[in-house]
C-alpha cells in the first residue's frame, strides 16, 4: 500500500464486499427498530399504527422480562463456569501420555459437533425422564428418589446440557495452549520447591488466562442466544422458569404474535448484550494483550 | 555445603543406555564445567544431578547424604535454565521471590532477600518490570538472582549463555566468574562451548557418548590430555594430528601439535607447506598449510605476510609435540 493510486485502488475493490456487510446488517437492525415502534399484530394485519415507546415500555414492564434476564445471565455464567473449570482439568488430563490419546481427543471433541436439538432431545426423553431416564435409574439404583430433571431444576437441567456441548471447545482451546507451556517453566517451579498445586496455579492456571479469555468470549456470543435446547425441552417451562432473552422474544413474536413487543425485546436483547460485552472486556479483556 | 557424589551412575532412556556407568565427585565450592559436543549427555548429567531425571541406577550423595530418591525441591540446588525458564506473568520482583514464598519464609526476609539480589545483580531499576519488557542479558540475571536467594548447595547451570551474543556472553561469563567468587558455592556449568569452560572452570569434565574423557583444571587438560578426544576438543583452534611415519619417528602412532605450538618461517623449517585460507585476527593470523601429512593449521603473528599458494616452513616445537597410542591414549 505504497502509493495514493494503490490505496485509492485497494478501497475501490474492497468497497463491493464492506458495502454488501453493511447492507447485511443494517437492514435487519433498521426493520427491527422500526417493528419496535410499531403496533404491529400478526393476528390484526393491515392494523400496524405508530406507538412510540410504548412496545418497549410493555416488554420491559413485563414480569417476565427480569425473570428472563436473571435467568439468561444464571445461563451464560453457569455454562462458563462448568466448561472453563471442567475444561481446565479435562485438559489435564488429555495432556497426559496415555495409550489411545489421539483417539480419545477426537471421542472428547465429538459433541461439539452434535446439533443442539439432537442432544437436548437426547438429555430430555433419555436421561433426565423421571420414568425411563437413565439418571431416574441410577437414582434408583442407589435407594433415591428419582428427580424430575426438567420439572423440578428446568434451568440447571438446560445449563447442563448447554454445558455438555460446551465442554469440548473449551477443553480443546485450553488443551491447545497446554501445549505451548514451556517445560522448563515447569521444572525451574519445581526446582524452586513448587508442589503439584502449587505449581498449577502459579504456573499453569496464569499460563492458561489468555486461552481462558477467548474461551469466555467466545462462549459468551452463542451463550446469549440459547434456544433450540430450550424450545424442544421445556419450551420455557415450567410458567417461565427456563425462559431466556431469546426466548421470550420469541414467545412474544410468535406464540402471541406480536411482532412490534418480540422486535422491541430485540432491540433490549441487543442492548444488554453490549453491556455484558463492556463489562467482559473491562474485567478480563487485559489478558489478551501481549 | 556443597560436595556432590556421583557413585556408578547410569541413566537409560528405554534400550538405549545414554550414560553408562559413572563416578564423579565435586568438592564443594569448586567451579566444574561439563563440556562435551552435542548430545554427549553433559545436559542429562546435569538433569539427574538436579532431580529432574530419575537414575536408572547408581547413588547421588549430597555432602554424604543420599539423594537418589531426593525430589528436586529437597535436593537444595538451584538451576539455571538455557531458556532462562523466567515466570512470564510476573515481575522480576515475583519471580526472584518465588523460590523463598514456596518455602513459606516471612514476608520480610523474603523483601530483604530479593532486594539484596537485586542489588548484586543490579537489577533494581528493573525489579518491577516483566521478564518480557527485559533484554537477554537482564533476564538472563534474573534467573540467576532467582537461583542465589534460595542460598542453595550448589548451582547448576545449563547452557546459560547460548542464548546471548557475543559481546553479552564475555560479559556475563566475568559476572558468573565474579559470582563464583563472592559466593564461593558449588557450581556445575554445562556447555559445549570450549572457550567458557576454559575461562571458568576450575575442573573440567570433558564428556563424550555418556563417558568422562578426562577431568582435570583447564590447563592439565590442555598440556596434557589423556586421549585423542579431550586433545582434539580442548583448544582453539583445534589440534593438528599426523599419523604415519612421521609420528613413528617419535616413537607414537598419532602425534598432536597445537597450531600456537608451530613456528612459521617463510625461509627454512621441518616441514613444507603451501598457504591455503588464512584468517587475519589483526593480533594473530591463523593459515590453513597443505603440508605432506595433510592440511595443518598454524597459529602465527599478526602482520605474517603471506598470500594463497605461497610456500612456508613449519618447525614444531619438540617440547610440546603430544604422542598418542594406537588406541588413541596418550603416552606420556
Amino acid at each position: 500500500m505504497a502509493t495514493a493510486h494503490s490505496r485509492t485502488a485497494a478501497r475501490a475493490m474492497i468497497s463491493p464486499a464492506v458495502i454488501f456487510l453493511l447492507l447485511w446488517m443494517i437492514v435487519p437492525l433498521a426493520m427491527t427498530l422500526y417493528f419496535s415502534f410499531l403496533r404491529y399484530n400478526l393476528l390484526m394485519p393491515g392494523m400496524e399504527e405508530w406507538t412510540g415507546f410504548e412496545n418497549y415500555r410493555y416488554f420491559l414492564t413485563d414480569p417476565a422480562f427480569s425473570t428472563a434476564l436473571i435467568n439468561t445471565l444464571l445461563l451464560v455464567g453457569g455454562v462458563l463456569f462448568i466448561t472453563l473449570v471442567g475444561g481446565t482439568l479435562l485438559a489435564l488430563l488429555l495432556n497426559q501420555d496415555f495409550f489411545g490419546q489421539g483417539i480419545v481427543r477426537v471421542l472428547a471433541i465429538a459433541p461439539f459437533f452434535v446439533m443442539p436439538t439432537v442432544s437436548a432431545l437426547v438429555f430430555k426423553n433419555m436421561f433426565m425422564n423421571p420414568v425411563n431416564g437413565l439418571f431416574a435409574f441410577m437414582a434408583e439404583a442407589i435407594g433415591m428418589q428419582p428427580i424430575d430433571w426438567l420439572a423440578e431444576i428446568p434451568l440447571l437441567s438446560i445449563t447442563l446440557m448447554v454445558s455438555w456441548t460446551w465442554l469440548p471447545f473449551a477443553t480443546l482451546i485450553l488443551l491447545t495452549s497446554l501445549q505451548s507451556l514451556d517445560s522448563e517453566q515447569m521444572e525451574a517451579s519445581e526446582m524452586d520447591g513448587a508442589g503439584a498445586i502449587s505449581r498449577f496455579f502459579y504456573i499453569t492456571v496464569p499460563h492458561l488466562a489468555r486461552a481462558g479469555t477467548v474461551v469466555v468470549l467466545i462462549e459468551t456470543i452463542f451463550l446469549l442466544s440459547i434456544f433450540a435446547e430450550i424450545l424442544v425441552t421445556t419450551n420455557g417451562g415450567p410458567g417461565n422458569a427456563s425462559t431466556n432473552l431469546t426466548y421470550l422474544v420469541y414467545a412474544e413474536s410468535l406464540l402471541r404474535f406480536d411482532v412490534g413487543t418480540g422486535a422491541a425485546g430485540g432491540v433490549v436483547a441487543i442492548i444488554l448484550a453490549n453491556i455484558v460485552a463492556i463489562f467482559l472486556m473491562r474485567a478480563i479483556g487485559k489478558n489478551l494483550d501481549a | 555445603m556443597g560436595r556432590i557424589t556421583l557413585d556408578q551412575i547410569t541413566k537409560s532412556f528405554g534400550e538405549a543406555q545414554v550414560i553408562p556407568p559413572l563416578d564423579l565427585t565435586i568438592e564443594d565450592g569448586e567451579f566444574v564445567v561439563f563440556v562435551g559436543p552435542s548430545g554427549c549427555g553433559k545436559s542429562t548429567l546435569l538433569r539427574l544431578i538436579a532431580g529432574l531425571e530419575d537414575v536408572t541406577s547408581g547413588e547421588i550423595r549430597i555432602d554424604g547424604k543420599p539423594a537418589t530418591d531426593l525430589p528436586p525441591a529437597k535436593r537444595g540446588l538451584a538451576m539455571v535454565f538455557q531458556s532462562y525458564a523466567l515466570y512470564p506473568h510476573m515481575s522480576v520482583r515475583k519471580n526472584i521471590a518465588f523460590p523463598l514464598k514456596m518455602a513459606k519464609l516471612p514476608q520480610e526476609e523474603i523483601n530483604r532477600k530479593v532486594e539484596n539480589a537485586a542489588q548484586v545483580l543490579n537489577l533494581s531499576p528493573y525489579i518491577d518490570k516483566r521478564p518480557g519488557q527485559l533484554s537477554g542479558g537482564q533476564r538472563q540475571r534474573v534467573a540467576i538472582g532467582r537461583a542465589i536467594v534460595r542460598e542453595p548447595a550448589a548451582f547448576l547451570f545449563d547452557e546459560p549463555l547460548s542464548n546471548l551474543d557475543a559481546a553479552l556472553r564475555v560479559n556475563m561469563r566475568a559476572e558468573i566468574s565474579e559470582l563464583h567468587q563472592q559466593l564461593s558455592t558449588t557450581m556445575i556449568y554445562v556447555t559445549h562451548d570450549q572457550v567458557e569452560a576454559m575461562t571458568m572452570a576450575d575442573k573440567i569434565v570433558v564428556l563424550q557418548a555418556g563417558v568422562i574423557e578426562q577431568v582435570g583444571s583447564p590447563l592439565d587438560l590442555y598440556n596434557h590430555p589423556r586421549n585423542l578426544f579431550v586433545a582434539g576438543f580442548i583448544g582453539s583452534p583445534k589440534m593438528n594430528f599426523i599419523t604415519g611415519p612421521e609420528a613413528a619417528k617419535h616413537g607414537a602412532h598419532t602425534i598432536g601439535i597445537r597450531p600456537e605450538h608451530l613456528r612459521t618461517s617463510k625461509e627454512s623449517g621441518e616441514w613444507t607447506g603451501r598457504v591455503g585460507l588464512g584468517e587475519h585476527l589483526g593480533s594473530d593470523t591463523f593459515l590453513r598449510v597443505e603440508t605432506e601429512f595433510g592440511e595443518m593449521t598454524v597459529r602465527t603473528i599478526g602482520d605474517f605476510d603471506a598470500r594463497h599458494g605461497d610456500t612456508v616452513y613449519l618447525t614444531p616445537d619438540p617440547a610440546r609435540i603430544h604422542r598418542f597410542d594406537e588406541s588413541g591414549l596418550s603416552i606420556r
